[in-house]
């Protein structure tokens, strides 16, 4: 919302400054979003008066004059038609920018002659449109600078334009007036009065209107006056000057009045050329299909239900929106019906919003206009209308009935202390509220018809508050809500979350936040891609569908990194993923991904490709750090993103899977752009069962005194059996003696023979009341080799 | 005897390594050595001779021994001299490459900003990302024809025709979790909700997702006041100033009535931005008395309880704090930025040992 100084000062009493204005404002909640202060761009043009003006000698058109200036007597050669002996003119000197030519004034030589400045028209100083000759000023003396005549003389020229944001809830603000009364009740000025005006019904307006039954609810009111006779053509000088200030192009007289009260008073009006109606004006709902050339020359097709006002010949106005090309007001229009009506914010949101239509109108009619003033601003309008291009007023004619949008709240003065923490007199409170429009009978507040967002008593609360101004709120220590230390807050899955990013981190992960969404065939990759989660409005292609994991993002970060060059990356990522379009189809997961080397090259020789036993160590680093419990199983199977033959899931059972770790399938590299092998792995922390933990208590720790004994074996046994299956068979050979079994050597092939490995383990044997004799070291081997035979067909390696 | 003493002694300061060392210790005090040969001679002494030259041979056997020792151990040590003395590595080659993980700024900036929160008694709270256009407008006051659900730039998830509910929403903000939260524990409550939120906007200072953190504190008697007081305490502790001013201005938010928006003091002197001093204001967040239609629909009575509400932009203060200049960096995963800007492992925001280093 823009106006300017001089237009606010028509309704504000104040000798407030620009300063004091902006700053206020902002402090109410009308955020001065800018300041325009036009007068900056001329403050370098002077006055100067014509000393003489002869013909240059080589060009008809020119003319060669000697100017007075501040700087003594200039020759400038000028192409003016009215450039002549004695006249007051605005000089641009050499070194001057002039804005309306984007060009800073030189010294030059026009047909051999020298030139020092320029004399300049309106339209070179952007002050309008007028270029048909130089400025010549009726006063003004040598040397004064332009500006301040214009501040003296014409003040509209160079008023400041103030850019306020409006929030949805300040309607009464989309009207300079509105914005007069904030302030007024700020105390910064007084309002001005605006009274209704007198305009005399001469005649029995000849077009009138009607509500359809069913579209009472959208447009509960409807007046019009016919006015006859007027002499459309140019705004006056001062309106034209307003409108341009605020961004809005002057277009003819009763087109701009209408423009006029939208910011004036925030009351959109409409203007029918009469002789182009025909017949009465009807408001109804379109039934659909009806075409209708609006304003901007565009064509709109109505969709059933919304409101349009039709005449005999079909749809002439998008009703509370836009009017129609067809009865609209031109250069000629010598009759003209003008129209104020009340429109429902609800109906004209959705109607517009259907229409795709962005205009003055409906912006403020969803906002919510002022009921009352409906007809009131009907004769603001013509009473301006008949002042400026004459004519005679038929009487008003109506239908409907002006809504009754009339309530109270209970002023509770004690609610200000209590809500808002700021100390405030009653006094004080019922004088800002009576000055923002209420009207106060006992302790009962009447809300002012212009201010639809005042439903209940906390917006009186507000509006005391907003007026007395926020700034001057003191903090106040919010009590604890228990007293000594505080209790953790953090749930054990947000503590999973938190763990599982810092133990990542200090494997060496960067960790990442992708976008939620990602395209579609990158979905498809993995499992997702299907229409629950895609987007209705995505903003692009590339982010089409919700995430089905967050593999498919961190493979593109990875392949955007490889494209900058760097090849080997380590990158993770904790966050939502999505299974479903419903809320809560979302889980929690961690991934990491490893791409290329260990490492850089190096002159150890440790950099070596990445595998999958580093994503399995780091996959069971993090799930050990969310706690999970030490012992899994490893189970295969996993979605068809992983490499068939080298991936694992970590599973609790065959149901409870914690994370899948592996080598991602080479078709999904290839299909990604990923160079090199890509190793990965991805947990759920949900599916780690809770600990059932009472108190922070260890169990005892129970050591031996009696030294432990160990034993290397080697199987050899078929190539495809599993280490885990040996190592669980060798465990369970003497669990009470048996403390620990590791694999230290595989060997696959070789003179074992074709499908054959040998896998080598140490049993660790932990004695608990006697030291092992030989005969009982000897006794458990056995049962290992057992064991071990039974499970897995293997053999004791010779 | 004294011959004898500087012989030997003589022999094994000479002695170059351990071989004749060994030789000398036989000829010397071995079994046959000439000492043991002397030692044999004493029985043919009187008894006065014996009483003289027995303690001497003693010793003079064990200066001997001694000698012998010392040199050994000599000759060890300077054997290890020279075996270190060949091991020599260029110690300036650089060590074996150790990857070096971090910890994204957003994920950083929560656990400051919930460290700070925790601190004063608030929790944590989530909600769904992907959630009904109840939760995220209605529920909030924001009904389907207002302004402020056409300003959000919502994205809608598709409907699968015949599914004629209205279309689930990406949270335009975390305002959601408010309800959710309110529905589930009901009051008093204080809690914040940090997250991520989507907004359809792409540009130099939009990202379609981006996190917020919500606050939430109901009680019987929670005014502004004790807002604006949260507000001071958080911004003094999280920008790691000792005091810093906050301008409320007076502002609209469907969900809360009265509404501010928050400023704080700061200056930017050659792009570097000080908070607390200076003369300049910036917008850090929103902020209000939650409006009675929002308690409402969380199940709560307007009439006995009342608090606030506020939200800021997580990204935004970490840009803030970090001086991290471009936002859309945040989601890229450019590893030079996520490096120079990433936090270490072990930085863990602690209210008691620093939020930063």
């Amino acid at each position: 919302m823009k106006f300017t100084l001089s237009w606010l000062k028509q309704h504000l009493d104040t000798t407030a400054t620009v300063d004091e204005i902006t700053y206020a404002l902002t402090d109410l909640g009308l955020e001065v979003e800018g300041v325009e202060d036009r007068g900056a761009k001329l403050a370098d043009f002077t006055i100067g008066h014509v000393l003489s003006a002869e013909k240059h000698p080589d060009a008809d058109r020119l003319r060669v004059c000697q100017v007075a200036t501040d700087e003594g007597t200039k020759q400038i050669i000028c192409g003016a038609p009215n450039a002549r002996e004695g006249i007051t003119v605005v000089v641009a000197k050499p070194g001057v920018y002039v804005p309306g030519i984007d060009t800073t004034i030189g010294v030059g030589k026009i047909r051999g002659i020298e030139s020092f400045g320029m004399m300049a028209s309106e339209r070179e100083m952007e002050l309008s449109d007028e270029h048909d000759g130089i400025i010549e000023l009726p006063s003004g003396e040598v040397g004064e600078r332009f500006v301040d005549w214009l501040a003296a003389n014409d003040p509209a020229k160079v008023d400041p334009v103030i850019e306020i944001a409006i929030t949805p809830n300040r309607p009464d603000a989309l009207g300079v007036r509105g914005i007069a009364r904030d302030l007024a009740a700020r105390g910064l000025g007084s309002m001005r009065l605006c009274p209704a005006p007198d305009v005399e019904g001469a005649f029995v307006s000849d077009i009138s209107v009607s509500i359809d039954e069913d579209t009472l609810d959208g447009c509960p009111v409807f007046f019009g006056r016919l006015i006859r006779g007027v002499q459309n053509g140019p705004s006056p000088a001062w309106l034209q000057d307003r409108l341009r200030a605020i961004g809005l192009r002057p277009i003819s007289f009763l087109v701009d009045v209408t423009n006029y009260f939208t910011y004036d008073q925030n009351r959109p009006l409409h203007v029918f050329d009469a002789d182009k109606v025909a017949g009465n004006l009807r408001v109804h709902r379109a039934t659909g299909g009806e075409e209708i050339i609006a304003l901007d020359e565009k064509n709109y097709t109505l969709q059933p239900g919304q409101m349009v006002i039709s005449d005999e010949n079909g749809a002439e106005s998008i009703a509370g929106i836009m009017g129609g090309a067809e009865t609209g007001c031109t250069e000629e229009t010598v009759n003209v019906f003008v129209e104020s009506a009340y429109w429902d914010p609800v109906q004209i949101a959705y109607a517009g919003r259907a229409l795709k239509i962005n205009s003055d109108a409906r912006y403020r009619f969803e906002r919510g206009v002022d009921p009352s003033f409906t007809p009131v601003g009907l004769d603001h309008a013509c009473a301006m209308i008949l002042e400026h291009a004459g004519g005679t007023a038929s009487n008003m004619i109506s239908a409907g009935a002006v809504p009754d949008t009339s309530r109270a709240y209970r002023l509770d003065a004690a609610r200000v202390q209590s809500l808002v923490g700021m100390d405030i007199p009653e006094s004080e409170q019922r004088q800002t509220l009576t000055a923002l429009g209420f009207r106060l009978e006992g302790d009962m507040a009447h809300v002012p018809s212009w201010r639809p967002d005042v439903m209940g008593e906390a917006d009186l609360v507000e509006e005391v508050a907003r007026v007395a101004s926020l700034t001057k709120l003191q903090g106040r220590p919010l009590p604890r809500l228990t007293t000594g230390v505080p209790k953790p807050v953090m749930t054990p899955i947000q503590r999973r979350e938190q763990i599982a990013r810092r133990t990542a981190a200090a494997l060496g992960y960067n960790e990442c936040v992708t976008y939620s969404f990602i395209d579609q065939a990158s979905a498809v990759l993995f499992g997702g891609g299907d229409d629950t989660t895609r987007l209705e409005n995505p903003i692009s292609s590339d982010m089409s569908h919700m995430r089905p994991a967050l593999l498919p993002g961190l493979l593109q970060a990875a392949a955007r990194n490889q494209a900058r060059g760097f090849m080997d990356l380590a990158l993770f990522e904790v966050g939502p993923a999505f299974h479903g379009g419903e809320p809560g189809e979302q889980h929690l997961l961690v991934s990491g991904l490893l791409v290329g080397r260990t490492g850089p090259k190096d002159v150890h020789g440790a950099s070596r490709p990445v595998d999958v036993y580093d994503v399995k160590a780091d996959a069971e680093a993090v799930l050990n750090a969310m706690g999970a419990p030490a012992k899994v199983q490893i189970m295969r199977g996993a979605q068809e993103w992983w490499h068939p033959g080298r991936h694992g899931r970590i599973c609790l059972g065959p149901k409870k899977v914690l994370g899948v770790f592996g080598e991602l399938h080479p078709r999904v590299l290839e299909a990604m752009d990923i160079k090199g092998p890509a190793m990965a792995f991805t947990l759920w922390p949900a599916e780690i069962p809770m600990p059932r933990k009472t108190g922070a208590t260890r169990q005892a720790l129970d050591i031996s005194d009696l030294q432990s004994v160990e034993r290397d074996f080697a199987f050899v046994v078929d190539a495809d059996v599993e280490a885990l299956t040996l190592v669980n068979a060798a465990a369970g050979a003497d669990k009470a003696l048996i403390d620990d079994v590791r694999v230290f050597d595989e060997f696959i092939g070789g003179s074992l023979g074709e499908g054959k490995k040998s896998l080598a383990i140490t049993v660790r044997l932990q004695p608990r009341d006697v030291t092992l004799k030989d005969a009982d070291i000897e006794a458990v081997a056995q049962k290992v080799v057992e064991k071990v035979t039974k499970a897995t067909g293997g053999t004791l390696r010779g | 005897m004294d011959d004898l003493k500087s012989k030997y002694l003589t022999l094994i300061a000479e002695a170059g390594d351990e071989a004749t060392l060994e030789d000398i210790r036989i000829t010397a005090v071995g079994k046959k050595g000439e000492v043991a040969l002397k030692m044999r001679e004493l029985g043919k002494m009187t008894p006065e001779e014996r009483q003289v030259a027995g303690p001497a041979l003693n010793a003079l056997k064990d200066e001997i021994n001694s000698a012998l020792a010392a040199k050994k151990a000599a000759l060890a040590d300077a054997a290890l001299d020279e075996r270190l003395r060949s091991e020599w590595l260029d110690v300036t080659l650089p060590t074996r490459p150790q990857r070096q993980g971090t910890i994204h700024p957003i994920s950083q900036v929560s656990e400051e900003v919930t460290a700070i929160f925790a601190e004063m008694g608030f929790s944590v709270a989530e909600g769904p990302r992907i959630d009904t256009d109840w939760y995220n407008f209605d529920a909030l006051n924001i009904p389907g024809h207002h302004p402020a659900r056409a300003e959000m730039d919502t994205f809608y998830m598709h409907r699968a025709e015949g599914d004629n509910r209205p279309p689930h929403v990406l949270r335009t903000h975390t305002s959601p979790v408010q309800i959710r939260s309110m529905e589930a524990s009901g009051a008093p409550t204080r809690i914040i909700c940090p997250g991520g939120v989507y907004r359809a906007d792409y540009d130099q200072t939009h990202t379609p997702m981006f996190h917020q953190v919500e606050g939430l504190a109901i009680d019987k008697d929670i005014s502004m006041a004790n807002l604006k007081w949260v507000l001071e305490e958080f911004v003094k502790s999280y920008f790691e100033v000792d005091g810093v001013d906050l301008r409320f201005r007076a502002s609209h938010f469907p969900f809360t009535e009265p509404s501010a928006e928050v400023d704080i003091r700061c200056s930017w002197e050659g792009g570097t931005l000080k908070v607390g001093e200076g003369d300049d204001w910036l917008e850090i967040l929103g902020s209000g008395m939650v409006h009675p239609k929002v308690l409402q629909a969380g199940g709560i009575d307007p009439n006995e309880w009342q608090g606030f509400a506020f939200g800021m932009g997580i990204d935004r203060i970490a840009m803030l704090k970090y001086g991290i200049p471009d936002l859309r960096a945040f989601f890229d995963s450019d590893l030079r930025w996520l490096r120079h800007y990433g936090f270490a492992a072990l930085d863990v925001p602690t209210l008691h040992g620093g939020l930063s280093r």
